[in-house]
């Protein structure tokens, strides 16, 4: 299926997943996957780099939403990046803002963790 | 606008495709592109509680979607024959608790009553289920 990409990549220690094309149920388990993989590396530094994300269901929150306790009790986090308007409205609408640490840019994340280590 | 009717197996590879049907259709009954967007996640979130709640992945089954425009109101009845579940059963009430319990699933409830103007559920055991999504044009 072409419709939903995860890239992954590293950024200054972070692990990076750049998110493209259509998160819903049918692509959920995709991201899933590429999440799961990273906890079972231990890598529990994590931004989601949401430029390319063009449209996002309640499937695709609820990824989030399962993994983000098991990160954060080893001392990580989910950070989220670079959401268009549509996208940040549905997270805004559910009241994600509260939740999660959601940067303007990339960069701004992956800063946060690097000065979290120091 | 006349009434317009999609049927779709139950399957969520068909997801995209419900949404760019009701998007045309919202579109051509005068939406903006923010209202549309809402619309159409509203009728994906009522589709994927179907497809994993009523039907339990049971690609066999179908899903109607008919979209009958009245005046100022877009209204979208979506029609399947899954077993009954209680919608409200997946409503989450206070929204800062749940978010504080992480849980998962349940929140396209709450979605579709955010998103649109009005949701109604008929429930009719053994026969069929139908959500009565509406938005008016403003």
């Amino acid at each position: 299926m072409s419709d939903f990409k995860v890239l992954q990549r590293e950024n200054g220690g972070v692990s990076v997943l750049e998110l493209k094309g259509y998160l819903d149920a049918h692509t959920a388990p995709k991201l899933e996957d590429a999440i799961q993989g990273l906890i079972a590396a231990q890598r529990y530094s994590i931004v989601v780099n949401c430029k390319d994300l063009s449209y996002i269901s309640s499937a695709g929150l609820g990824v989030f939403m399962a993994f983000i306790e098991d990160v954060r009790n080893h001392q990580g986090d989910i950070k989220l990046s670079n959401m268009t308007p549509k996208v940040y409205n549905v997270f805004d609408l559910l009241g994600f803002p509260l939740l999660y640490d959601i940067t303007k840019d990339e960069r701004d994340a992956v800063k946060k963790f690097v000065e979290k280590k120091k | 606008m006349k009434t317009r009717k999609l049927t779709i197996e139950s399957r969520t590879e068909q997801l995209i495709a419900v949404r760019e049907f009701v998007s045309a259709a919202a579109r051509d009954f005068g939406f903006a592109d923010e209202e549309i967007s809402k619309i159409a996640l509203a009728v994906d979130e009522a589709c994927t509680n179907i497809i994993k709640h009523g039907y339990q992945y049971d690609s066999s089954k179908t899903i109607t979607i008919t979209i009958k425009p009245d005046k100022e109101a877009f209204e979208v009845l979506i029609k399947d024959t899954g077993a009954r579940f209680n919608p409200e059963e997946l409503q989450t009430p206070d929204m800062k608790e749940y978010l504080a319990q992480y849980k998962k699933g349940g929140l396209g409830v709450y979605l579709m009553k955010t998103l649109m103007d009005k949701v109604e559920y008929h429930i009719h055991p053994g026969e069929m289920n139908e959500v009565r999504l509406i938005k008016y044009l403003r």
